[in-house]
């Protein structure tokens, strides 16, 4: 991951042309809330480059505009100037390349059974037949460890189980890019400990690209392969770690916690003197 | 999987466990439970009727029961009931079809939700039954001014269940929709309606009940709808003939209709839905 200094052109330049372009750039991004009392500015002119099979993780206090961030990313929101590519392609609205795990349970939908849930954005986005859908569901729900909860109704399943079937979702789709909105952060800390130890060794498996927005330090180093910090109101980038060395054996290690420390500093100063 | 989730799932094989068909077992079956209240009022309505000893005034359940085998036989209660049926599902379809227009067009258009909720405050206390004199100065003693008091007493109220029921949608689920590149017609039917349903089935049972008190009611003030009179007009005749047990009959066939409605339809409608989906409880 990489930010880029200096005023970046509309198009891609040139001498990039003939290189692949990333899987999700975003360039001078800012973003505007409008509420009653006028217009507040979220996100001030960030720049993102997330390149195929990386994790970047959005980290900041709340208000850093994180998670409207990634409602941008999602097409939810639309950008008040600057620009979002998903391969090169300018981002309209929202769309099935770019799909989204939140972080509320009630994400999947209630009236599907999970192997219907899963199945159906393959239905309505990739025009799949039925018979490949489902097999295709059955398979992601395999590999999230669901398969006894095919035939369940999302309100049967615990917190964990419902994020991971909107994981198993999200990837049985295939999408470009993966974008989780804090998804671990309403579950119990044995369970988070659990999912986030399971997505880490799917994205090593299957070099999924994805976007993973959280407020736990810990998280952020760990899941991610780069780290973007945030400074709140409005939204700035702060800092940017490449954080691609640590894995599960990590956590606890001295260069771990060193990072971890480091990153705290790095938010907590700033929070400070706002 | 975690240990915590797997004895969730667990949970999950638990509830297809039938059990042996026992009293205790049996009593948990509401079916059973609502049968069992139903006798206990027959007995209560029984005791009392031959206390008071005037079948004219108050018939016996027995009594009744009589009348309403031979006037479903031999005086074509069963037509009447079925003409004010066949009357009912026309007017609440019509009202339906309204109702879901202009809900349609009020979570679009904020303009015409405005018009909505206006016209829902106005006309939802306004009883359906007091258009009556009015329906028929318009359209004449007919089906017509029967079926305009009708849409009258469902649309209003459907509207506002159903109104409610799509604003109520979470905001995530609406996400997860657009996420997937829905909009417009499909959006509303893949997201939005199966969403809203538990607000749109207390709306239709509501309006059911409103449509057939109204119905009866405006069958007893003007009696005959084109050729076939309804129930509401064979519990009138009645009561003109002084056959009381057969006022009964009628007010008891009325009860009936209404009662299979709700515990058979919308229930079985309730439990392939809502209930399956933990939507309601």
């Amino acid at each position: 991951m990489s930010v880029s200094a200096s005023p970046a052109p509309t198009f891609a330049p040139a001498a990039a042309a003939a290189t692949v372009p990333p899987a999700l750039e975003a360039r001078r991004l800012t973003l505007d809330y409008t509420t009653d009392a006028g217009t507040v500015r979220a996100v001030d002119s960030v720049d993102l480059t997330v390149a195929e099979g990386e994790r970047l993780v959005l980290l900041g206090p709340s208000g850093c505009g994180k998670s409207t961030i990634l409602k941008a990313l999602a097409g939810f929101i639309p950008a008040t100037s600057g620009s979002i590519l998903v391969r090169g392609k300018p981002v309209t609205g929202p769309g099935p390349d770019r799909l989204v795990v939140f972080q509320e349970f009630d994400q999947l939908l209630p009236w599907k059974t999970v192997r219907d849930n899963v199945a159906f954005p393959l239905r309505v986005a990739r025009k799949v037949s039925r018979a490949e859908a489902n097999a295709r569901a059955e398979a992601a729900l395999a590999r999230v460890g669901l398969t006894r909860a095919l035939d369940a109704f999302p309100h049967a399943l615990s917190g964990g189980m419902k994020q991971r079937a909107a994981i198993a979702r999200a990837l049985a789709a295939d999408p470009d890019v993966l974008l989780m909105d804090e998804p671990f952060a309403a579950l119990d800390a044995l369970t988070r400990r659990q999912l986030q130890e399971d997505l880490l060794a799917l994205a090593e498996e299957l070099k999924f690209t994805l976007v993973f927005v959280t407020h736990a330090i810990d998280e952020a180093v760990l899941i991610g392969t780069s780290l973007h910090l945030l400074s709140p109101h409005p939204g700035r980038t702060l800092a940017t770690r490449d954080t691609a060395h640590f894995g599960l054996a990590d956590v606890g290690s001295p260069a771990f916690e060193s990072l971890t420390r480091e990153v705290h500093g790095l938010l907590f100063d700033k929070a400070a003197h706002v | 999987m975690s240990e915590l989730d797997l004895g969730a799932a667990t949970g999950l094989h638990r509830r297809t466990v039938r059990g042996s068909l026992s009293p205790a077992r049996l009593w948990r079956h509401t079916g059973v439970r609502r049968l069992v209240i139903l006798a206990g009022l027959a007995a209560i309505w029984q005791v009392a009727a031959l206390w008071q000893n005037n079948p004219l005034l108050f018939p016996t359940f027995t009594d009744t029961a009589l009348a309403f085998i031979e006037a479903a036989r031999s005086e074509g209660m069963l037509w009447s009931a079925l003409a004010s049926v066949f009357v009912l599902l026309k007017g609440y379809a019509i009202a339906i079809v309204l109702a879901l227009v202009l809900v349609s067009g009020a979570v679009a258009i904020p303009f015409v939700r405005d018009v909505l909720q206006t016209l829902t405050a106005m006309f939802n206390p306004l009883p359906a039954i007091a258009l009556l004199p009015l329906a028929m100065m318009w359209l004449g003693l007919g089906e017509k001014a029967l079926l305009l008091v009708l849409v009258h007493s469902v649309l209003w109220p459907f509207a506002l269940a159903a109104l409610s029921g799509f604003e109520q949608v979470p905001e995530t689920q609406r996400l997860v929709g657009r996420n997937y590149g829905l909009r417009g017609p499909s959006y509303v039917v893949r997201i939005l309606l199966p969403a809203a349903l538990p607000s749109i089935l207390s709306g239709l049972k509501i309006g059911w009940a409103f449509a057939w008190r109204t119905l009866i009611a405006a069958e007893l003030v003007f009696g005959v709808s084109s050729s076939q009179g309804g129930l509401g007009w064979f519990i009138y005749r009645s009561r003109n003939e002084l056959l009381t047990d057969r006022v009964f009959a009628g007010l008891a066939c009325v009860i009936l209709i209404g009662l299979v409605v709700e515990m058979v339809i919308f229930r079985f409608i309730e439990r392939r839905t809502v209930l399956r989906w933990g939507l309601q409880r």
